[in-house]
């Protein structure tokens, strides 16, 4: 990709000779996918940082025209691949609302463990790589290992570990189990020991504290004008959260609070992960112990999800519904209507611009993805700090390469 | 809540108001959509700008424009959303930037520009952001194939002793 001039570098930057350019990225471990920036350096102050971006764009919006709405959620769970399941349910999310369609309260359930599930998987590995990358190698490896056991979790329920691909128009792939029920009640056991470990290494250490305290910092009013949303913009003291503010799922029968934070620096933004998984454990907590029973799809003579399988396999009306709804011409009863809807992924506010058009697929599927408007802040970010900050800020952004280009 | 007639009589009466579900658009004109956004910002609370994206609307069943703009606008502290819309048509698709209104809207604005070749005009930086500089087609609209034009396999090679 050839560099064009880019009118934002600033003049004075020609005349002083000793000010080198770095290029950093789009291979480099901290940047973990591929990022790329172009950094002006005065020694090892930054004195701009121009980001490249686009190696990861795959066409996910178009797609989004050409795959029906169950189809998509496919491509939906390749955009943020540290927590693929919240994607799916805020594409479905914003899907159910332009139906009009109002889910099970299993279902609500479901989707609401599954989506704090992923709000720990999300910020487990955000935590542990930032760690990783400012020299804390161990914090990586024992969230790691939380990981692992959410992935399982996952997998028992969709058959799946990473791209799951699990939720439907209307409902999910399959339903739960009691022995799916009683791992996570495990999970939920076995995690704050562990998150104590890491608390204990990474939280008052001299060497962690002293990279990412001051740094990156954020005010209240910059969050709100660059759009920062998610804990990004609770961690420079914007108390918004979809989850109280906005509610969908059964997060309006759930007890959590809000984590804020006034300091807007890198520090500020682990501490409001930090305190963030345990607000998710006290939701998986209360969800887990009150999963309502009955089905966890809506009806199927609504004609807007797919029968399940065994009716499909065994009886012949089971099949004419199934035909009716893989068929682009017959399925869902699509009105010609633009609808958005947000949800709050681990990232931030991840919504779904939907336009509808009479048959089963979108006419156009815009996403928001919250990487591309937090990278979007970076330059603002790291102006005057050193090299070194480059990747306690990146990591503190969360950055995710495939959500950020599609 | 803002309602309607006080967005009329501030910004003029063909200004259209549409609920679905829960969200509620705003149809202006292109002419007063720099008026309309900075109005919002600063009287009404509108003070995030969620996103900027774009809709062709060739071949779509009634539609009267080529491509609509719109705007997400959210007010952080009662949480009132509101979708402004815009439209533009060819030969030239130009509406103003808002980068000066917030500075989120950069990026944006050039995903826009990239996607859809609407461009927007006082810009301070309005080069593609997604796809290659010399690529030459905007790939969202609909008149692009989903295939593409051949332009992955004209995809220049550089070769490590070129690089």
């Amino acid at each position: 990709m050839p560099l064009t001039p880019v009118a934002t570098h600033g003049s004075e930057s020609k005349e002083r000779e000793y000010v080198w350019t770095l290029n950093f990225g789009p291979q480099h471990p901290a940047t973990h996918t591929t990022l790329r920036l172009v950094l002006t350096l005065d020694g090892e102050k930054v004195l701009q940082a121009v980001p490249y971006i686009g190696y990861l764009h795959s066409g996910f919006e178009k797609l989004g025209e050409h795959l029906d709405f169950n189809q998509y959620v496919t491509i939906a769970d390749r955009m943020n691949y540290l927590s693929p399941l919240a994607n799916e349910i805020a594409w479905h999310h914003s899907v159910e609302k332009l139906l009009g369609i109002e889910l099970t309260p299993r279902c609500k359930y479901l989707r609401t463990i599954l989506a704090e599930l992923m709000r720990l998987h999300d910020h487990l590995l955000n935590l542990g790589t930032t760690a990783l990358d400012l020299g804390g190698f161990t914090a990586f490896l024992y969230f790691f290992q939380q990981r692992e056991h959410i992935y399982d979790i996952v997998e028992l329920a969709s058959g799946q570990r990473f791209h799951t691909s699990y939720t439907r128009v209307g409902g999910v792939l399959f339903d739960v189990n009691t022995d799916w029920v009683n791992r996570v009640r495990k999970f939920i056991q076995n995690f704050p020991p562990v998150y104590e470990e890491v608390n204990r290494l990474l939280t008052k250490n001299r060497i962690f504290v002293d990279r990412t305290q001051g740094i990156g910092y954020l005010s209240r009013e910059d969050a709100i004008n660059l759009s920062a949303t998610g804990p990004v913009a609770r961690a420079s003291g914007v108390e918004r959260d979809l989850r109280r503010d906005d509610p969908y799922l059964a997060y309006n029968e759930l007890d959590f609070d809000v984590i804020c934070s006034t300091g807007g620096d890198c520090y500020a933004r682990y501490l409001v992960r930090m305190q963030e998984m345990l607000e998710s454990l006290r939701i998986l907590e209360q969800a887990i112990e009150n999963i309502p029973s009955g089905p966890v799809n809506i009806d199927v003579d609504s004609d807007m999800v797919l029968p399940p399988k065994p009716s499909v396999y065994r009886s012949i009306e089971g099949l004419i519904q199934h035909f009716e709804m893989i068929m682009p011409n017959r399925s869902h009863d699509v009105p010609r209507e633009e609808v958005y809807a947000a949800t709050e992924s681990p990232n931030g506010e991840l919504g779904f611009y939907i336009v509808g058009n009479n048959e089963s697929r979108a006419w156009r599927a815009r996403t928001r993805p919250p990487s591309f408007i937090h990278f979007a802040m970076f330059p603002h970010m790291i102006r005057d700090h050193q090299l070194s900050d480059v990747v306690a800020v990146l990591g503190s952004l969360n950055i995710i390469a495939a959500e950020l280009d599609r | 809540m803002v309602s309607l007639e006080e967005l009329q009589s501030r910004f003029g009466e063909e200004i259209r108001e549409k609920t679905f579900r829960d969200n509620r658009f705003i149809d202006v004109s292109s002419g007063v959509l720099l008026d309309v956004l900075s109005g919002l910002k600063a009287d009404f609370g509108f003070s995030m700008l969620i996103d900027i994206t774009a809709i062709d609307w060739l071949d779509y069943e009634g539609a009267t424009d080529r491509f609509s703009v719109v705007y997400l606008l959210l007010n952080v502290e009662t949480g009132e959303r509101l979708t402004i819309r815009t439209a533009v048509n060819l030969p030239d698709p130009q509406l103003p930037s808002v980068c000066a209104l917030w500075m989120s809207a950069d990026w944006l604005e050039r995903e826009v520009y990239d996607m859809f070749g609407i461009s927007f005009s006082d810009h301070p930086d309005l080069r593609r952001i997604l796809m290659p500089e010399e690529f030459a087609a905007f790939p969202l609209r609909k008149d692009y194939p989903l295939k593409g034009r051949g332009e992955r396999h004209n995809f220049p090679v550089i070769t490590r002793s070129e690089g």
